[in-house]
């Protein structure tokens, strides 16, 4: 079977982010950058799914600006066989909204024909956790939303997935037929870290370079961002002394005891 | 144009979530309409006539629809959302999972955990971790929303003379050849849901141990406090992923939220900074908790706890 894998270049997770004083957007020059975190979950899912023989190849997958091939190399060193990028570098608005990345993947679903398609359950810039259940809509194919646990059951041929779901109030567990879309929750597994020589070896792998023409997907987005500013500031507190005086502090103060 | 805001229930009960929803429905304004989907789910039905503004109620009642798997519900909503200008849901773990499904049904994009509208078609949310807050205006046809409950006041029950709205039923039964439910293990607490809670106590990796995490119970038990977690305190095995609070678990913004042995991350913030009042108990001064915190208390966890909960 095989396995297709979404990551994401995103702002490394310890950056403290900063708001352009124009308030177009936020300011990522001489930034950190990442693979977004939910995606390194996927593609070590992938990788241990290859490892223990039910995966036949890993194949990962990147839509974003020429500098995400890094992030599709750091795939290929964990252990994906090849990878494709999607270069939006040409698009004169280069953020793409997640309608479009789902339309983009699609297409690339539509190509490969994976039995699973595994992505984070969402980028930790953006905070949307739509891509995965928008790509299961458009492709046709079931949905394990924020899986913390992936097991595959059945025969050659008529295997079908169970999903473990972190759910507000617990754990759900679903079963799937394949091919299917699963969005990794951080409970998922824990991502190993890529080797000296394996990083050597990545280079060498094949990457594939396509655009959103060629793949005749429009990314234009009806959804314009209009601002964004900082959040309200909170006001520096009090350090208190004692238990006595923070009690005192909260029943005749801030009154809410 | 109209309103279509999806209920969220578990075990026959309409979740608290949905009366956040329809107030943020009531500032988009438009007559609104709550569909109900689910199996046995009159008393659901009941609850959401009453909520304040509500035009009427929608019920699929059908097995189909048990667990509100995503791909039936999908597909449900996707049908009945032409009649729409906006569908609109929590942004829970339920809504988060249904709606970008609809969403791309219907070949529009989705605004994800708005917490002010400014318009009908205008609404600000969140991003990087609530680092930054976004104002984006959508020019689709059909607006798909998720809604994050601590951006908006609960609406208000109708009370015992303000009658309820109408409830129809809708007979659209979509067969689901996907995907199955098998199981659900939910952990059982007689503590306030900790999305509603007024206050909450949460225990970080200074707690040690899940034993430890008891120390909370006195207290929580005194203040009527739900009880949450960091990361790091779930991953560490102290308790269950459900009680998380951050960008990845639960957003919260209670009256009172007492983080314990907590260092702060901007992760952890992204899920309680909104809370009105923050107290920080942490024996590093330096920890990052103190900067957001209104009270900061530099102590030992294990020696301040039982005295507070015995000066409660």
């Amino acid at each position: 079977m095989k396995v297709l894998v979404a990551v994401k270049r995103v702002i490394d997770y310890n950056v403290k982010i900063r708001v352009k004083a124009d308030h177009s957007d936020v300011d990522l020059t001489n930034v950190k950058m990442a693979m977004n975190p939910f995606c390194e979950i996927a593609v070590e899912e992938a990788v241990r799914l290859k490892e223990r023989g039910v995966a036949t190849e890993v194949v990962a997958v990147t839509i974003g600006p020429k500098a995400a091939q890094e992030q599709l190399r750091t795939a290929l060193a964990l252990g994906a066989d090849r990878a494709v990028h999607i270069d939006t570098s040409a698009e004169t608005d280069e953020r793409v909204e997640s309608l479009a990345v789902a339309k983009l993947l699609a297409k690339v679903v539509e190509e490969e024909q994976p039995g699973l398609v595994i992505l984070g359950k969402q980028a930790i810039d953006t905070d949307n956790n739509q891509t995965g259940q928008m790509l299961a809509a458009l492709a046709g194919l079931s949905q394990g939303t924020f899986a913390s646990e992936v097991k595959l059951s059945g025969d050659e041929g008529d295997k079908t997935l169970q999903v473990t779901r972190e759910i507000d109030g617990g754990l759900q567990t679903v079963e799937l037929t394949l091919p299917a879309i699963v969005t990794t929750d951080l409970r998922l597994n824990e991502p190993r870290y890529a080797k000296l020589p394996d990083i050597m070896k990545a280079k060498k792998k094949p990457l594939v370079v396509t655009t959103p023409a060629e793949l005749g997907v429009e990314v234009a987005s009806k959804v314009t961002l209009l601002k964004v500013e900082s959040p309200a500031e909170r006001q520096g507190g009090i350090k208190v002394g004692s238990v006595d005086e923070l009690v005192d502090k909260l029943k005749n103060e801030a009154k809410v005891l | 144009m109209s309103i279509l805001i999806l209920a969220d229930h578990h075990d026959g009960q309409l979740a608290g979530a949905t009366a956040h929803v329809v107030a943020a429905a009531r500032q988009i304004g438009g007559e609104i309409d709550i569909l109900v989907a689910g199996e046995n789910v009159g008393a659901v039905a009941e609850a959401a006539a009453k909520l304040d503004g509500v035009t009427r109620v929608r019920v699929a009642d059908h097995a189909a629809y048990a667990h509100q798997l995503a791909e039936p519900m999908g597909a449900l909503i996707a049908e009945l959302a032409g009649d729409y200008g906006h569908v609109l849901a929590a942004a829970s773990t339920t809504g988060k999972n249904i709606l970008p499904r609809v969403a791309a049904l219907k070949d529009v994009s989705q605004i994800s955990e708005i917490v002010a509208v400014i318009d009908a078609d205008t609404f600000k949310r969140p991003i990087y971790a609530g680092n930054a807050i976004a104002t984006v205006k959508s020019a689709d046809t059909l607006k798909v929303i998720t809604v994050r409950s601590t951006g908006f006041d609960a609406c208000p029950d109708r009370g015992s003379e303000g009658g309820s709205a109408a409830i129809e039923s809708v007979d659209t039964v979509v067969d689901n050849g996907q995907s199955t439910f098998i199981k659900q293990e939910l952990a059982a607490s007689d503590r306030p849901e900790l999305g509603g809670a007024r206050v909450v106590i949460s225990g970080g990796r200074g707690m040690g141990n899940g034993d430890n995490f008891k120390l909370l119970d006195g207290i929580a038990d005194k203040l009527g406090a739900a009880i949450g977690a960091s990361r790091a305190a779930v991953d560490a095995g102290f308790v269950p992923n459900d009680m998380q609070v951050g960008q990845t678990g639960k957003i919260v913004a209670p009256e009172l939220y007492i983080a314990v042995g907590i260092s702060g991350a901007i992760q952890h913030l992204a899920g309680m900074k909104d809370s009105k009042v923050i107290v920080a108990i942490n024996k590093d001064e330096e920890a990052p908790i103190f900067q957001v915190a209104d009270y900061g208390l530099a102590a030992d966890l294990f020696e301040a706890l039982p005295e507070f909960e015995q000066k409660l």
